[in-house]
């Protein structure tokens, strides 16, 4: 098959690894290896200098490497992601998962193996004056890794949605949520000698923040940290069922939330890979409200404890504690939360376990003014909405029947809009009235019929409404 | 002993009509498909070959579904329909009894007849048969030439152009898609396909489609002759009446029915891209051949087997299709033409390919149809509007209320109002002004 004139204007270099692709990818390689060389000790003679290279190259050829979605035209391009061995659950992706979830398995209870690399933050730590050992350093470390793997992602969805406004700007906001309140915010109060706070966490999710212990630990940091717990419990019980019932409770897990900005970023091209199955729904809605459960009977158990001293639980409520801090706050929300991205997707820790977005969630179906409006008859069926959908919910389901989409666990990343090739899906708040059935175009129970009751046919005459018809079964 | 609904072909016309006569009834239904053995999204065929979903993602339904509504599937070729016997005969299995019989068989490519269509290599884009012959060849094809320039064509060029395959693309008219898209739209598209590296061949038509055995080149009526190794014939589809063209069933380019979906035996429907309605009917073709007339033929019959005789009627035009990174919408009547005694106001954006196009009555004003490209407008309110037959001062007050492009998205009112204002100073027009954030946090 020689002699194929492939140099006519119609040579289709967008695809596939370009030259520039190509160089992008090697400077990650060098970065991946300037972290090696630290992993075994490198760094030591000069932290700033290697933590500078070994985030420089990453960063640097990341950004080279995004100049892909740049140089194609603007548009949904998610060509060849579910052929893809990182974003479809081949070898690359489960290398990706191993090294992820191993990576905070030694973070969290191991952190001495990985001494090398945490060195990387001495810079920062001698600078606002953390905690000189391992264990205290490693967060800082942490915070390092985790905000960067959100601006450097961060950058890739601009590019990649730069022709939908509301992907920029969502963007932009989890990434300065992260960058500014996430990690500069928190280090600045360290330094000047002021408790560690996020001011974009609240309890459930950043559960101690009502806990004795750390309400106690606030507020012994005087006007600042009393401004601190109070700002919290303003948040959990005023603001936060306020801005859902305006807003759902998007406003809070993709828009804000650092772990959703995680999820919004890096996990972006793993989001295809949550299961849609009624049964995977189930699941969730046991697992989700049972980390519920557990939360507040943690926390109301600690201040029955605290309040009684101890007379009434003993040491039960400190063990609940205990508990829940190893199970759902290191390894379902650390450890399984970001390790099972390229396995599960990247909502796992969200959609199963985060307990805030479980009490947003419940706000969201029952007290708020979102929904995902379906637009009247243009649904193809197609299911892009429901592939991408980060959090597993089987949104064709409701779009192909002409329904809204009222659900729980929406995180109105906004996603399954953009993919659509019809045009059928718009996130709206408006009026309770009619929220989840809107615009009736096709709906089930509507077919079009001519009032022309002069129509004749064999069996009699035609009625010309028939919206009384009744339905034996909605189980379809 | 309830009554047996029996439908050939699962696709959405077929399942559609399933899913209400269960809802509506307690009859057996059985769904046969020699094509798959679920129902699947035809129109997200070309997701699966660009990698954006696997074949689980493109059911609608998981696989359960059918179980729990009883409604039973069977995968086998039905070669022979014996409406005396009422019984379906098939390849496979034993034949089976029906009492009402939907024909749901819907579109095949069609070809014209050129020398060469035969070859290894020459194929359509309609069903899954034709996505696995594209599939098993697509890492060997070097370079390819689709023909047609319609729907399915652009697709397939896309298609191919996610395989980093290179692609000459065959229109006949002049502009792409002209006999449907206004020259506005048309030449959008043109430059979509252009900016996507396609070779766009504008005004050239198949002479001959060369090879021996496998095809190696197209010559085209300038006497060009392009080298490829794959050619795509996608002019167009027309309904699939293989089964029925031995029975009494009456066809003519389709499975005749009349506007209750009966053909010419008793007990016997067609709906879907398989029809041809015997009448014009208003507002609808004799052969339709679209997604979502067919979804409303399989509503329509399922009253009608149910006891509800209900005729089919299109209602407002509705349509959509995505061109390469262009959506296209369009609700009422937007002829490529336009008529006489219509007239046209039409907002270009000048940074990106976006376009909103208002079509309405010379005399009275009154708006017969919208068109939009990477613009999307509401279904509910265009379709109101034209049901009421709104003026077009009317429609462009509140045009926002037509709006459904995402939040944030850049607003387009403005700039049509005043370029609408500039052309027709003696009857300006004020647009509805927004209303405030506290009118629309509460409202």
């Amino acid at each position: 098959m020689s002699g194929y004139d492939v140099s006519l204007q119609l040579t289709s270099p967008t695809h596939g690894f370009t030259g520039k692709e190509r160089v992008g990818l090697g400077l990650v390689g060098l970065g991946v290896l300037s972290l090696v060389a630290a992993f075994f000790g490198a760094a030591s003679v000069n932290p700033l200098a290697f933590s500078l290279v070994s985030f420089g190259l990453l960063g640097v050829g990341a950004w080279v490497y995004f100049q892909r979605y740049r140089e194609r035209p603007a548009g949904i391009d998610n060509d060849g992601l579910v052929f893809s061995s990182s974003t479809a659950r081949g070898a690359l992706g489960w290398v990706l998962g191993v090294v992820l979830t191993g990576g905070y398995i030694l973070l969290y209870w191991w952190p001495e193996t990985i001494a090398g690399l945490i060195q990387l933050a001495n810079p920062i730590v001698a600078w606002i004056g953390y905690g000189e050992d391992v264990y205290s350093k490693r967060w800082v470390f942490y915070g390092m890794v985790y905000t960067f793997a959100v601006v450097v992602m961060g950058i890739r969805m601009l590019y990649k949605y730069r022709h939908n406004r509301y992907q920029i700007l969502r963007t932009i906001s989890v990434v300065f949520f992260q960058l500014g309140f996430g990690f500069i915010l928190p280090y600045l109060l360290v330094m000047f000698n002021k408790p560690e706070f996020y001011f974009h966490y609240f309890w459930p999710l950043k559960y101690d923040y009502l806990w004795p212990s750390g309400v106690n630990w606030l507020s012994n940091s005087a006007a600042i940290g009393v401004f601190m717990v109070f700002w919290g419990g303003v948040m959990t019980v005023i603001a936060t069922p306020i801005l859902t019932y305006f807003y759902g409770k998007r406003w809070y897990c993709s828009w804000v939330c650092g772990c959703g900005g995680l999820a919004e970023t890096a996990g972006d091209p793993f989001r295809h890979l949550s299961d849609k199955s009624l049964n995977a729904w189930k699941i969730e809605r046991w697992m989700i409200y049972s980390v519920l459960v557990f939360v507040v009977v943690t926390t109301g158990m600690l201040w029955v404890n605290s309040a009684t001293q101890g007379a009434v639980l003993g040491g039960l409520s400190q063990k609940f504690a205990q508990w829940y801090g190893f199970g759902i706050g290191l390894v379902f929300a650390g450890v399984v939360g970001v390790g099972f991205y390229p396995i599960m997707g990247s909502r796992v820790w969200c959609r199963f376990g985060c307990p805030m977005a479980a009490i947003l969630g419940i706000q969201q179906k029952f007290f708020s003014r979102f929904r995902i409006t379906t637009n009247g008859g243009q649904c193809i069926s197609c299911g892009n909405c429901s592939t991408y959908c980060e959090m597993g919910i089987d949104v064709r389901w409701y779009a192909q029947r002409g329904q809204n989409i009222v659900r729980a666990s929406c995180v109105g990343c906004g996603v399954c809009s953009a993919v659509c090739p019809r045009g059928v899906l718009k996130l709206e708040n408006g009026s309770r009235t009619a929220r989840y059935n809107g615009p009736v175009l096709i709906h089930e129970d509507r077919v079009s019929v001519q009032t022309d009751a002069s129509w004749q046919m064999g069996r009699g005459t035609a009625p010309s409404v028939l919206e009384d018809i009744p339905i034996l079964t909605d189980n379809s | 002993m309830s009554k047996h609904v029996v439908i050939i072909g699962n696709g959405v016309a077929g399942v559609t009509a399933a899913r209400f006569i269960r809802k509506l009834s307690d009859f057996r239904i059985t769904i046969i498909s020699e094509e798959s053995a679920h129902f699947f999204s035809r129109p997200a065929l070309m997701y699966l070959f660009m990698g954006h979903m696997t074949w689980k993602d493109v059911k609608p339904y998981e696989d359960g579904f059918w179980e729990k509504n009883r409604i039973d599937l069977v995968h086998d070729r039905v070669e022979k329909i014996d409406t005396q016997a009422k019984k379906l005969h098939f390849r496979q299995q034993q034949p089976l009894s029906y009492d009402v019989l939907i024909l749901a068989t819907g579109a095949q490519s069609r070809f014209i007849g050129w020398e060469g269509e035969q070859l290894e290599g020459v194929q359509g884009m309609v069903s899954l048969e034709d996505l696995n012959q594209l599939e098993q060849q697509a890492a060997h094809i070097k370079r390819a030439v689709v023909i047609g320039g319609g729907l399915i064509g652009i697709e397939l060029a896309e298609m191919l152009h996610t395989r980093q395959i290179p692609v000459t693309f065959l229109v006949r008219e002049a502009s792409f898609f002209d006999i449907v898209l206004p020259p506005e739209e048309s030449e959008i598209v043109n430059d979509a396909i252009r900016a996507h590296h396609i070779d766009l061949r504008l005004q050239t038509e198949t002479d001959v489609i060369l090879g021996s055995d496998t095809v190696e080149g197209v010559r085209t009526n300038t006497g060009e002759e392009i080298p490829c190794d794959f050619v795509g014939i996608t002019i167009g589809v027309t309904p699939n009446i293989n089964l029925v063209k031995d029975s009494p069933i009456e066809t003519n380019r389709g499975v005749l029915v009349d506007a209750l979906l009966q053909t010419n035996v008793p007990d016997v429907y067609a709906i879907g891209d398989c029809n041809e309605f015997r009448e014009d009917g208003i507002g609808h073709r004799r052969v339709d051949l679209l997604w979502y007339t067919a979804r409303e033929h399989g509503k329509a019959v399922a009253k009608t087997i149910c006891g509800h005789p209900t005729r089919y009627d299109r209602g407002v035009f509705f349509n959509s299709a995505k061109f390469f990174n262009v959506e296209w919408q369009t609700y009422g009547q937007v002829p490529a033409k336009l008529p006489d005694g219509v007239a046209t106001l039409v907002w270009q954006d000048k940074t990106v390919p976006r376009l909103i196009r208002m079509n309405y009555n010379k005399a009275d004003h009154i708006v017969l149809g919208f068109n939009t490209l990477n613009i999307r407008l509401r279904h509910d309110v265009c379709e109101q509007w034209l049901l009421e037959e709104r003026p077009l001062d009317y429609v462009l007050k509140h045009l926002r209320a037509a709006n459904f492009d995402p939040e944030f998205f850049r607003s387009y009112e403005e700039a049509l109002l005043y370029q609408f204002n500039q052309q027709n100073p003696e009857r300006p027009v004020q647009l509805k002004p927004r209303p405030s954030l506290l009118q629309r946090l509460f409202s």
